[in-house]
């Protein structure tokens, strides 16, 4: 069996990043805020979703990426956010008017579903209410109220297909599945894809909303969900389990001569992604992340930067930050989940998306909570550390491009 | 070099296929489906899981047969990818850790109605004034409930299944919409190529058929309205065709690196030569009306094969018996084949076991290798009225005998998915 991760042919650098969190849309609102010496102050909601608070979706005008109503008609906010932040992304690298570019251009997303029609669920749990032909209701509601534009605005591979329509990305279009690992997922097989030749540019990233009451029944059913800050109302409070978080990220990565060939800005180089999953039980999942550290970041004393794409479940990040500081004792630790809370799809190419942004400023990163040390000097490599709520971890190294 | 009957036109690994398994409303193993895929049985009825009263369709493909909790989308998904993983792996010979990556095609998940109805009945009177998430919310934050985490997360059927073949890394989940099969085989047949493994594991599943899904259909007017006579009511290429059937199904199957299968001395079922995907920009379920992005996936596939318009023997359609694809699939494969095309048989699988949505690319390319392998074409059964304006050799109702060395695979989805693979019998 040959190795799983061969040193890559080709280098594979990020040329644009399309961001939009609860502390705002685009770059512009982040990266000012990501090179203060104060930890960001995290954005909540506390009453969207009664006692359970979220990152929300900031303001947002969609005729910025998404410039016709009828297309944003033909969405709900998840795939609007995707369509916005993955337009950002190639506004950013110079290409979304290269016709060509995005032509022959590779679409990676790691999605969830879309939003369901709250209202029509509710009718229909009411009306089943001690009913014993549930089904049957169900026949009849369902086939007077549902819209019909909302199946699309649900299917998850129609944020890629969104993409598509609007910004004309008609390379090949791939849809992952399966909450954090799926972020993880769409960067390894781009990184691989580009690294083997198969591929020039991708499109690679992700969308989550924190706000959805479909989404938080979802995640709520797991136990984990923070109580303290709930209670508390206070943002300066640190969470005690998962609070989620409203995340747009979505990258360019380039070949890297095509890049300089059209002398692009160059972020960053993506060096390594890889991820695996398996038993928590015992010491096993530390047992993954050192693995997984020696496949993309053997060299341990050249990473001065780890950022954390943690979960926000106390239990796993605790595991988590004693792994990274045993591979990484002089490493300077950035916990996004804090700022930004978890975004699940989107918490792997959040934190990959900041990791670039660290190792192409002149400055250390801001602390991300009020603990975080303070960063000394401008980071050079970074590795980010991946667990999912449930399952999966993943490592990946970006490194400055000089 | 001593390694060049291994290496493809463009010196990449060939992929050979070594394994396969299939189920669908017409049986479980390859067997049962070919025996009755030739034979041109239909697998459609009228559907009875479930109360149809107040559905415009009323009739799938649905698997009823398997060993699986029949109430529940995660399980049925599961059980067809289990089982067809089993016998793709035993007709590979390959036991204990399979030891490359899985990829999975596999329906969105939500949760099932009856979890719904469920959890309204136990909330309390008092809590029943604001809208069923909020109750919900309330609920579940007193009584949490991890197993239906489990059962509502898109990973975790992928993660069951890397569990009990012992596949390699993080599983990937994959939707393209009804291109999914096909794309899951591309992302093998690419990791082989990469170098990444020698092996993989790739899949199609679908069980996903509920009262909801109908009705999201019909409400796209997609589906068939056939009911009253449901063999009938898939009839790809006619005149009469009004929609597709919905049904249910699964396909695996063990992708090698020809070197690494040679070496171990296993049987080479086939070879995936050639694939391509497309995206389509021009709209979110219809294609572009010069079907220039479907022209553009088939080409694609027979350049990455290296084969031109002549290099291809039969072509396994999408024909979904859609109004809208099956015109569309005519307008691009006639295009790219020209004056070739009365020349070329072109069959849908379809016509028989319905449209098996996510896990269709897979099914039907299994049964494009069986084509390859035994020189049987499956026919496009209820061809009774052709549609004049899509002259095709549909290999109408009865099958036929002839050799062939080559065969294209269409799949084409929602969201403007494209996806193409190009099959050989031998190395080219």
């Amino acid at each position: 069996m040959t190795d799983m991760h061969p040193k890559s042919g080709r280098d594979v650098v990020i040329t644009g990043i399309g961001l939009v969190t609860s502390l705002g849309v685009g770059l512009g609102a982040h990266v000012e805020k990501l090179r203060g010496a104060e930890p960001l102050l995290p954005v909540l909601d506390f009453d969207v979703l009664p006692s359970h608070p979220v990152h929300p979706l900031p303001e947002i005008d969609w005729s910025g990426q998404i410039p016709r109503r009828g297309d944003q008609r033909q969405m709900e906010n998840w795939q609007r956010l995707g369509v916005y932040a993955a337009g950002l992304a190639l506004d950013d690298a110079g290409l979304k008017e290269d016709l060509d570019a995005c032509a022959e251009m590779d679409l990676f997303v790691a999605a969830g579903g879309g939003e369901r029609d709250v209202a029509v669920d509710s009718l229909i749990v009411e009306a089943a209410r001690g009913r014993d032909d549930r089904e049957i209701v169900l026949n009849e509601k369902l086939t007077t109220e549902l819209r019909p534009t909302l199946f699309l605005a649900q299917l998850s591979n129609l944020l890629a297909g969104n993409i598509t329509i609007v910004h004309k990305v008609t390379g090949s279009s791939r849809t992952f599945m399966g909450e954090e690992s799926a972020g993880v997922s769409a960067f390894e097989i781009a990184h691989a894809r580009i690294a083997a030749g198969q591929s020039t540019r991708c499109l690679v990233g992700s969308a989550f909303v924190a706000e959805r009451p479909d989404i938080m029944f979802h995640v709520t059913s797991l136990g984990q969900n923070d109580r303290a800050l709930a209670q508390s109302r206070d943002p300066s409070v640190r969470p005690d389990g998962v609070v989620l978080g409203t995340v747009g990220a979505f990258m360019v990565l380039e070949e890297r001569s095509a890049a300089e060939a059209r002398g692009a800005r160059i972020y960053a180089t993506l060096d390594a992604v890889a991820g695996d999953r398996g038993s928590r039980e015992e010491n096993r999942l530390e047992q993954r992340l050192i693995r997984l550290a020696d496949t993309v970041a053997p060299e341990a004393q050249a990473v001065d930067l780890v950022v954390s794409a943690a979960p926000g479940i106390p239990a796993i990040d605790a595991r988590q930050a004693a792994s990274i500081d045993q591979l990484y004792p002089d490493a300077t630790l950035r916990r996004p989940v804090t700022a930004f809370g978890h975004s699940v799809e989107a918490q792997f190419p959040l934190s990959v998306a900041l990791a670039a942004l660290a190792v192409a400023a002149d400055h250390p990163l801001a602390p991300l909570a009020a603990d975080d040390r303070q960063g000394n000097t401008p980071a050079r490599t970074a590795v980010i550390a991946a667990s999912g709520m449930r399952r999966g971890e993943a490592m990946a190294r970006v490194s400055r491009f000089d | 070099m001593a390694q060049d009957k291994f290496l493809d036109h463009l010196g990449r690994p060939i992929v050979a296929v070594t394994g396969m398994g299939v189920m669908t409303s017409l049986g479980e193993g390859i067997k049962d489906n070919w025996d009755a895929l030739t034979a041109g049985r239909s697998g459609i009825r009228s559907i009875s899981r479930f109360p149809t009263d107040h559905l415009s369709t009323t009739i799938g493909g649905l698997i009823d047969f398997a060993a699986a909790p029949h109430a529940d989308v995660v399980e049925r998904s599961m059980t067809f990818a289990r089982s067809t993983m089993r016998e793709a792996l035993a007709q590979a010979q390959i036991s204990g850790e399979f030891g490359g990556p899985l990829f999975l095609a596999a329906p969105p998940i939500e949760p099932e109605w009856q979890a719904r109805f469920e959890l309204g009945e136990r909330v309390a009177e008092a809590d029943r004034d604001s809208d069923a998430y909020t109750q919900f919310l309330k609920l579940l934050r007193q009584q949490p409930d991890p197993h239906f985490y489990d059962q509502i997360s898109f990973g975790t059927i992928a993660d069951r299944l890397a569990d009990e073949f012992g596949t390699r890394g993080l599983p990937v989940t994959l939707s393209t919409a009804c291109a999914s099969g096909a794309t899951a085989i591309q992302l093998g047949v690419e990791a082989i190529r990469q170098g990444r493994t020698d092996r993989t594991l790739v899949a199609g599943t679908d069980g996903s058929v509920t009262a909801e899904s109908l009705i999201r259909f019909s409400l796209l007017s997609a589906l068939s309205r056939h009911n009253e006579a449901p063999e009938q009511a898939s009839r790809p290429f006619t005149k009469n065709r009004d929609g597709f059937v919905i049904a249910e199904g699964g396909a695996a199957l063990v992708l090698e690196s020809l070197s690494a299968a040679t070496a171990r001395g296993a049987s080479v079922l086939g070879i995936v030569a050639g694939c391509k995907e497309k995206a389509d920009s021009f709209h979110r379920t219809r294609s572009s009306p010069d079907g220039g992005p479907a022209i553009a996936t088939i080409r694609g596939a027979l350049e990455d094969a290296g084969l031109g318009e002549d290099g291809i023997d039969y072509i396994n359609a999408h024909g979904t018996s859609t109004p809208e694809n099956d015109k569309m699939e005519y307008l691009a494969i006639s295009s790219v084949f020209g004056d070739r095309m009365p020349d070329i048989p072109v069959s849908s699988n379809k016509s028989m076991i319905g449209h098996t949505l996510t896990a269709a690319g897979a099914i039907e390319a299994v049964f494009s290798l069986m084509s390859l392998q035994t020189g049987t074409l499956p026919p496009t059964i209820n061809y009774d009225t052709p549609d004049p304006a899509i002259p095709l050799d549909t290999v109408p109702n009865v099958k036929r005998d002839v050799p062939i060395a080559s065969v294209l695979s269409n799949s084409f989805g929602f969201g403007g998915q494209n996806a193409c693979l190009v099959m050989r019998a031998e190395p080219a």
